[in-house]
């Protein structure tokens, strides 16, 4: 045996034993403790099991092997010892063998009997015994790592026994679980759908998944409320419709063939269909005809049995029945009969015989007249009796042929009912008849009284002419033959008929004949009346009997199959057209098909016919049956108020069966006499009318469109509609639902169930609405919402609302939210129209200023939007795909030296504004030098010496102060024209704790960074100190300023440069000239450049600017293909040269891109201009003049790095823009002066960044005009502010420049050379013709003097200002000094501030005699009042605080075409020495 | 100050720790996170940014255990704009770069007690393969302009993302005035045990 490892079975059992326990352990934790348990429980037989596993050897199996070779110990020794090479795999294998047999035996064995197990341990110890007493000395000899590794073999178990095991630990969801657990406690399963109710389908799942379901949902807590009443889980039923509600997408394009291509044809009104346009009001009437079709009996069909023949004329028989007796026609003659008979019995009474008078005669004669009413009435009751008699016997006969077939096909029972009173009947009949003798006698009575009265006239008349021939004869003779005549007239009027000569002889009347006339009359009321005491026939006709089953009546089985086959539908046709069709129905056994369809139809002609259609359809054949032509209804008739008519219908069709059926045409007696011949007929009854529209109003075309002849044919009956509601009767639908008992489950009925609902109220609502539980979800009223000042709050910020874009803490109970919060929200709104003009004391320039701010919230909304458009860019910074270049570099720079000798300036690292917190940021400016700057000049007549008192005295001391936000900093005093201070000035900078990009850009503070020139005077000590001490007192002296707005610090990130100091036209005391220096190149620099301030301004940290809002996000009007080259062209000019701007579209004030060359077009200056200066050079006036256009950079006015372009009407009307509208304007009117003209986009030193010059060229070359200051430079001068050459644009075309050095210097401005100018438009993409954006002339408004002189009011307020600025010194003003130097302004104006010598010194000098003087004219454009105001600060004339100074300002403005202002400031401190 | 019984503002007040991450690719991360809320919120103590140390795995575990204490109490007048707490995990790459390893953002609970949040984490996508693969040669992945993208909704339609790991984070919350104010945000219900679902069936 190889079972050497085997040391310990004990051992192995516990470690394995263990080993399960482990695992099981792990594996339970999910389980629930129950199971633990039960596992526990189980391992009990396991671990007997394992037991008997491991001892191999105790096995009755095995043992009988042992018996039959026990090895010896010897043999076991060596067995054990022996070191067996590749064991035998035949003896492997049969011990696996054996070893499987085995355990199927301890399976079988199992629990079979303890006694035998009892008995294998006991052999188990006798087996054992020996080995185990060598074990140790074995083990000593041979240690081998196999002998402390434990091989076992892969424990198998037995399939079955695992299954068996894993159905005590597993649970198995899928099988079925009985009903009975998912019901609670003793309750039965109830299936709604067997009681009736509709439950809906379940969606289908699968058998097992519900299983599966089923126990989970068992195993849960609560399990059971998933299950319904029904024992299944509770389901809603199937969502998904048969059909998709989608139409199938059908993608055409591509694989259609071009020639079959759809094109689109706009739907045209047929004219001549359209029959309501003549007259009618409103063509876009609609009108809608509402055909109702709702079902069709048969009368005849050729399908009739005889039965069904006999049937229907009963049935038929008996509607007459029906509607005579709902007429009774009889009754009411007979009442009329009675009520006239009583008449004309009173009025006989009342005046007798006797006292009648003609007009009485006349009225009895009348009323006898009416009387013959019982004519009438004796027909009718004729009729009535004959129809019973026919019913009777149809019914007889249908009777007579169940008898005879033996079967019966119709439902149709006729009962009599008898209703008699024997002894009135007869009494009333008898009073009837006598009443009617009698009044036949009157009648005979008054007829032979009449007859009489004329006999007796017309014999009278015989009797004369008789006379008259008598009296001939009298001539002949005989008296007595007259009386015997006389006697014989008497008795020929009784007997004998007329006379044969002459007049014939009247012949008496004959008297009525009493008796023979009763009897006729009894005769007559025996054939239409009931005989007395006979009883009064009611028949009934029910349909209450039973058909014989098919299976009963062999013959008939043909026939109503062919009946069940049929079916019919009915078509509708309207104008002769057909619109619609009715579902198609099968015929009923009784020959009724019900449609109960209602179709709208919409219609735009005019009626003429409405046609139904009957279909008979067998299998897939169908036939016309017959046509119903429903006349057009009345206009007055509409849905709702019109009955149901029935018309009937019949065929020609001829058809003829070979079973039951009686086929078409069908000839019939129906009682013997008549024969009738029947055609396949019915009645269809639906009903057309005008459908009702919103409030009632009907859908009807005016009465005057008379539109055929079939109109005015029918008519209803105007009682029938009398009371029509109009609209849907509610109250019967509710009715009918209540009645006919709908499955509320259905939800076919849900919306008829919701009318039923709440105690069969039925009200309709009168509106549709789509959400019509929004109601329900609404916490709170739209009012009260809209009230709710907190929401309000709310939305507004949500909105973007510039007051509270960035509002924090909404309060949190509405009444925390104050009144106040609104206040200049809604001032803002209101203040939209009114004009505030205190601030601005001009008007236009008000309006203007509302203007702009108007432009400008209609921008920042449309950046509020495009703000929320993001680009990956703005989400993800990425690298750039290296090229090699840069790659290359990357590689190089690992060589570099760590500390160069030259080093670079590194980038600093960006800082985003939500860390900051205020006192962070600072603005660092970099002072560094200054060159010629304005020099003093000698004080009084002493000045002009010479060279020694130049040497000796002070050129002029200047720092240079900056001020930033009230903040005031300066440099050191230096000495020199030509100073040099290397200073850090370091201002800080609050943006009101408001961090954030947009309100960083919309920060409007300027560095003003002012040089002064700092002046030493020593004032003379009083008193006694004289010898003693020196009193210096220190003033400065303004002598120029640059302006540096911070929006530009901040989008530039650093500006560097030398800045040309905006110095006034005139300083008094102070001269450019620099006496001492002869260098010629400073003579030129001297008269020509003026102050230069080099400067370094940036922000410390550096701010991450604004992201440049993307123009190409902006709509456009142009064509895309142009778009799309400018994009072209702008980036590979970006490629190219990094720094050169390039710009090719442009936003203008709507927001929308337009092609910059649209821009430039030739227009005319003001006039005036024109006029001035015929042969004089007129640029530099208009130059000026564009210069005096106030300049507002976009930045500021539009908070967003977003260049806007305004037209050149619209910045003379806004009368403020930014450098690229100045360059237009100025561009143009070169254009229009006749130059060559260009505009420059570029780069410039003091505007930092793109902006935009103009060029020109001379027959002197070419020249370079800043638009903002109105200034030119030559293309050589080396103080030409602008630094670089980008693109050069005219009304044709753009260029951009590719040449080496972009600066205007090193630049060739000759543009037709491809090689250093690269062209927009080229041969490839021509021009296309762009029309300008400009107008064609500019209009401008006459210059406004009054205006200008109603703004002389600054000089107040200026001078009240400077009051205020020094609250602790008195301001005495020299007004002899103020009116002179008003008079120098106008000078200055005209000669636009140039050539003015030192002419002011002097001539004041002259004037004042011993005072010093400083003072210095101010030019500014006009905007604002502010701005002066804050110039007029920042030269700190006002801290001159010497005891003795004085003070002298003047104003002057000067006006221009537009509006367009110019100022002057003169100031000047006077102080006396 | 204002009276306790008519307060105007409610207070939550979030103690918690960063725990650990899970990310079996990277080694040696650290961990940074910040707060974002709306208009109406504004925090009162504690700090509203922070950094990790950095961690590395241990032969044993694979996860990245920080503990970083979180602890940050707010004020607030509105719901809207709860805070969430965005964290984003860096690491070295194969040359030593400092790149980001993901980024995610919770909201902190609602409800008052203990919660743990597994935040899963995700880093945005080149755009192109060429860039994907010089950035892992320059060691610059894309990153997000501001970890704070992934704490809202806008603009995150043009970025595509790759998910990368998982952030544990435990939360204490608790909130003051919160009932007060109308806003219940209803118990911490201990019935998140219950939901323990017997899987029997794998």
């Amino acid at each position: 045996e190889a079972e050497g490892s085997d040391e310990d079975p004990g051992e192995t059992l516990r470690r394995t034993f263990r080993a399960q326990r482990q695992r099981r352990k792990k594996k339970s934790k999910g389980e629930s403790l129950q199971q633990q348990e039960a596992s526990e429980v189980s391992a009990e037989p396991v671990s007997r099991l394992q037991r008997l596993k491991n001892r191999d050897t105790v096995t009755r199996f095995d043992r009988e092997q042992v018996v039959k070779d026990l090895p010896t110990a010897e043999e076991a020794f060596n067995f054990f010892t022996f070191n067996y090479e590749p064991e035998p795999p035949s003896q492997q294998e049969g011990t696996s063998r054996k070893r499987q047999k085995r355990r199927e035996r301890v399976e079988k064995d199992k629990g079979e009997d303890s006694q035998e197990e009892a008995e294998v341990e006991e052999d188990a110890e006798s087996e054992d015994a020996p080995l185990v007493r060598n074990e140790d000395d074995l083990f000593a000899i041979d240690h081998s790592p196999q002998d402390f590794v434990e091989m076992r073999k892969a424990e198998y178990v037995a399939y079955r026994k695992r299954v068996q095991r894993d159905r005590e630990l597993l649970f198995t969801p899928s099988f079925r679980t009985p009903t009975s657990v998912k019901l609670p406690e003793n309750m039965k399963p109830r299936f709604l759908e067997d009681e009736g109710l509709y439950v809906g389908e379940r969606p289908p799942v699968s058998l097992t998944n519900e299983n599966i379901l089923e126990n989970r949902i068992l195993k849960m807590s609560e399990g059971n409320k998933w299950f319904g009443d029904d024992g299944k889980v509770i389901a809603l039923p199937d969502p998904i419709k048969e059909s998709s509600t989608r139409p199938p997408l059908f993608h055409m394009e591509g694989d259609l063939d071009p020639a079959l291509q759809t094109v689109y044809r706009k739907a045209l009104k047929s004219k001549y269909a359209n029959l309501y346009i003549a007259g009618a009001a409103d063509p876009e009437g609609d009108y809608q005809l509402d055909v109702d079709v709702s079902g069709l009996i048969f009368s005849h069909h050729p399908l009739f049995s005889r039965e069904h023949v006999l049937a229907s004329r009963l049935a038929q028989l008996y509607d007459q029945h029906l509607s005579r007796q709902h007429n009774n026609l009889t009754g009411h003659l007979t009442d009329k009969l009675n009520g006239l008979r009583n008449a004309l019995r009173n009025m006989m009474k009342i005046h007798g015989e006797q006292g009648s008078s003609e007009a009485l005669r006349q009225r009895i004669s009348e009323y006898s007249l009416e009387v013959n009413t019982r004519q009438l009435r004796d027909t009718e009751q004729e009729k009535d009796r004959t129809l019973l008699r026919s019913v009777i016997k149809v019914w007889k006969e249908i009777k007579a042929l169940r008898e005879f077939q033996k079967f019966t096909n119709t439902p149709f029972k006729l009962y009599l009912r008898e209703n008699v009173d024997r002894a009135s009947d007869e009494r009333d009949y008898e009073g009837e008849i006598l009443a009617e003798v009698l009044e036949l006698e009157a009648e005979s009575e008054g007829e032979y009284q009449k007859k009489l009265a004329e006999y007796k006239k017309q014999l009278e008349d015989w009797k004369l002419w008789r006379r008259k021939q008598k009296k001939k004869k009298k001539k002949k003779g005989l008296a007595q033959e007259d009386t015997e005549e006389e006697d014989q007239d008497q008795d020929e009027s009784e007997s004998e008929g007329p006379f044969e000569e002459g007049p014939a002889k009247p012949q008496p009347p004959e008297r009525p004949d009493v008796d023979s006339m009763e009897q006729w009359v009894r005769e007559k009321a025996s054939r239409i009346r009931r005989k007395p005491g006979e009883a009064i026939l009611i028949p009934e006709l029910s349909a209450s009997g039973s058909i014989t089953a098919s299976e009963l009546c062999p013959a008939e089985i043909a026939r109503r199959e062919d009946v069940s086959r049929r079916s019919l539908f009915i078509k509708i046709l309207y104008n002769d057209k057909e619109v619609s069709r009715t579902d198609s129905r099968s015929l009923s056994a009784d020959f009724r098909v019900h449609f109960g369809q209602i179709f709208n139809l919409k219609i735009i002609n005019c009626p003429h016919s409405i046609n139904l259609q009957v279909f008979e359809e067998v299998g897939s054949s169908c036939s016309l049956l017959a046509q119903v032509f429903v006349p057009v209804p009345d206009p007055s008739v509409v849905t709702g108020s019109a009955p149901i008519e029935e018309f009937e219908f019949s065929s020609n069709q001829r058809v003829m069966f070979d079973h039951e059926g009686v086929g078409v045409p069908l000839s019939f007696e129906s009682d013997g006499s008549n024969r009738l011949t029947l055609l396949t007929s019915g009645k269809l009854s639906c009903c057309v009318s005008w459908g009702i529209g919103e409030e009632g109003v009907p859908l009807a075309p005016p009465v005057s469109q008379q539109p055929g002849g079939t109109h005015g044919r029918w008519h209803l009956d105007a009682v029938s509609y009398i009371g029509a509601s109009g609209l849907y009767d509610m109250k019967k639908i509710g009715e009918w639902a209540t009645q006919s008992r709908l499955d509320p489950n259905d939800p076919k009925n849900t919306s008829i169930m919701q009318l039923v609902a709440s105690s069969g109220e039925v009200t309709a609502p009168d509106y549709f609405r789509l959400e019509h539980l929004q109601e329900e979800f609404n916490f709170v009223t739209d009012e009260e919402l809209e009230r709710s000042k907190r929401f309000r709050l709310l939305r507004l910020r949500n909105q973007e609302a510039p007051e509270f874009r960035n509002y924090k803490f909404v309060p949190l109970l509405e009444r925390e939210v104050s009144d106040k919060v609104f206040q200049d929200y809604e001032k803002r709104l209101k203040d939209g129209e009114i004009i505030d003009t205190r601030e601005h004391l001009d008007p236009h320039r008000a309006l203007v200023a509302k203007y702009l701010q108007k432009i400008r919230e209609s921008v920042i909304n449309r950046f509020i939007l495009a703000k929320h458009f993001y680009q990956l860019s703005d989400l993800v910074t990425e690298e750039e795909i290296p090229s090699i270049r840069i790659l290359g570099i990357n590689l190089f720079k690992l060589a570099e030296s760590k500390r160069p000798l030259k080093p670079q300036r590194k980038e600093r690292k960006k800082v985003t504004a939500q860390n900051l917190s205020d006192g962070d940021i600072k603005l660092l400016i970099n002072v560094i030098r200054a060159h010629n700057i304005p020099i003093r000049k000698p004080l009084g007549q002493s000045a002009l010496q010479g060279s020694d008192w130049y040497l000796s005295q002070v050129q002029v001391r200047p720092f240079v102060e900056v001020s930033f936000q009230r903040t005031v900093l300066q440099t050191t005093t230096a000495d020199g024209p030509n100073p040099s201070w290397n200073e850090e000035l370091q201002l800080p900078f609050a943006p009101n704790g408001d961090y954030s990009t947009s309100s960083l850009q919309s920060v409007k503070d300027e560095v003003f960074i002012n040089i002064f020139d700092e002046v030493l005077y020593e004032t003379g000590p009083g008193g006694k100190e004289r010898g003693t001490s020196i009193h210096t007192q220190i003033e400065k002296h303004w002598l120029g300023s640059v302006k540096i707005p911070f929006s530009t610090v901040y989008s530039q990130s650093k500006i560097d440069g030398a800045f040309k100091v905006n110095t006034p036209a005139v300083l008094l005391g102070y001269s450019r000239e620099h006496g001492g220096s002869s260098s010629v190149y400073d003579q030129w620099r001297s008269t020509h450049g003026g102050t230069f301030l080099r400067l370094f301004l940036t922000i410390e940290p550096q701010l991450v600017p604004g992201e440049s809002v993307r123009e190409k996000q902006f709509d456009s009007q142009e064509d895309e293909r142009l778009l799309q080259a400018a994009e072209k062209f702008e980036k590979e000019a970006a490629q190219g040269f990094p720094d050169r701007p390039c710009i090719t579209t442009v936003t203008d004030l709507s927001g929308k891109t337009v092609f910059i060359t649209r821009y430039v077009r030739p227009l005319n200056p003001p006039q005036e201009f024109l006029d001035a200066f015929p042969n004089n050079p007129q640029e530099a006036t208009v130059a000026r003049f564009v210069s005096l256009i106030p300049s507002l950079p976009d930045q500021v006015s539009f908070s967003g790095t977003c260049d806007l372009w305004s037209t050149c009407d619209q910045f003379l009307t806004l009368l403020a823009g930014d450098e690229e509208e100045h360059a237009v304007l100025l561009c143009n009117y070169f254009l229009f002066l006749g130059k060559r003209a260009w505009l420059v986009i570029g780069t410039a030193i003091p505007e930092q960044g793109t902006t935009v010059y103009v060029l020109t060229h001379e027959q002197s070359g070419y020249f370079i005009w800043n638009p903002s200051s109105g200034q030119f430079y030559n293309k050589d001068d080396a103080f030409c502010p602008l630094q670089t050459v980008g693109c050069l644009v005219n009304a044709d075309n753009v260029w951009y420049n590719v040449q080496e050095n972009p600066s205007p210097l090193n630049t060739n401005f000759d543009i037709t050379k491809s090689n250093m100018w690269k062209p927009f438009f080229s041969r490839s993409f021509s021009h296309p013709g762009l029309s300008s954006v400009q107008p064609e002339e500019l209009v401008y408004r006459p210059v406004d003097r009054a205006a200008a002189a109603e703004l002389q009011d600054v000089e107040k307020i200026l001078k009240e200002k400077i009051m205020e600025w020094r609250p602790r010194h008195p301001t005495r003003w020299n007004r002899y000094c103020n009116t002179t130097l008003k008079q120098f302004l106008p000078k200055l104006e005209q000669s636009r501030g140039q050539d003015v010598a030192e002419g002011h010194r002097l001539e004041l000098q002259n004037l004042l005699g011993d005072y010093r003087i400083a003072g210095f004219p101010l030019h500014l454009p006009f905007s604002e009042i502010r701005p002066i105001i804050e110039a007029v600060h920042s030269t700190g004339v006002h801290n001159i605080h010497s005891a003795n100074v004085e003070f002298a300002l003047a104003v002057y403005v000067h006006p221009y075409p537009n509006n367009v202002l110019s100022v002057w400031v003169y100031l000047a401190s006077l102080v006396r020495t | 100050m204002e009276t306790s019984s008519n307060p105007s503002v409610f207070l939550l007040t979030v103690n918690g720790q960063i725990e650990g991450a899970n990310f079996p690719d990277y080694d040696s991360l650290y961990c940074k996170y910040c707060y974002v809320y709306g208009h109406d919120w504004a925090p009162t103590t504690g700090l509203e940014e922070g950094i990790t140390q950095i961690t590395s795995k241990s032969t044993q575990s694979h996860r990245l255990i920080w503990n970083f204490p979180l602890e940050i109490t707010f004020k607030s007048t509105n719901p809207s704009g709860w805070p969430q707490l965005v964290v984003s995990v860096y690491g070295p790459d194969v040359f030593g770069n400092d790149v980001v390893r993901g980024y995610g953002a919770t909201h902190i609970p609602f409800t008052p007690g203990q919660h743990t949040r597994t935040i899963p984490m995700f880093v945005p996508e080149p755009t192109w393969r060429l860039q994907k693969f010089t950035g892992w040669l320059l060691g610059r992945r894309p990153e997000y302009t501001d970890p704070k993208v992934v704490a809202q909704g806008e603009g995150r339609e043009v970025t595509r993302v790759r998910s990368q790991g998982f952030v544990t984070v435990s939360f204490h919350i608790m909130t003051k005035d919160m009932k007060k104010m109308g806003y219940d945000a209803g118990p911490s219900s201990p019935s998140a045990v219950q939901s323990e679902a017997q899987s029997y069936v794998k």
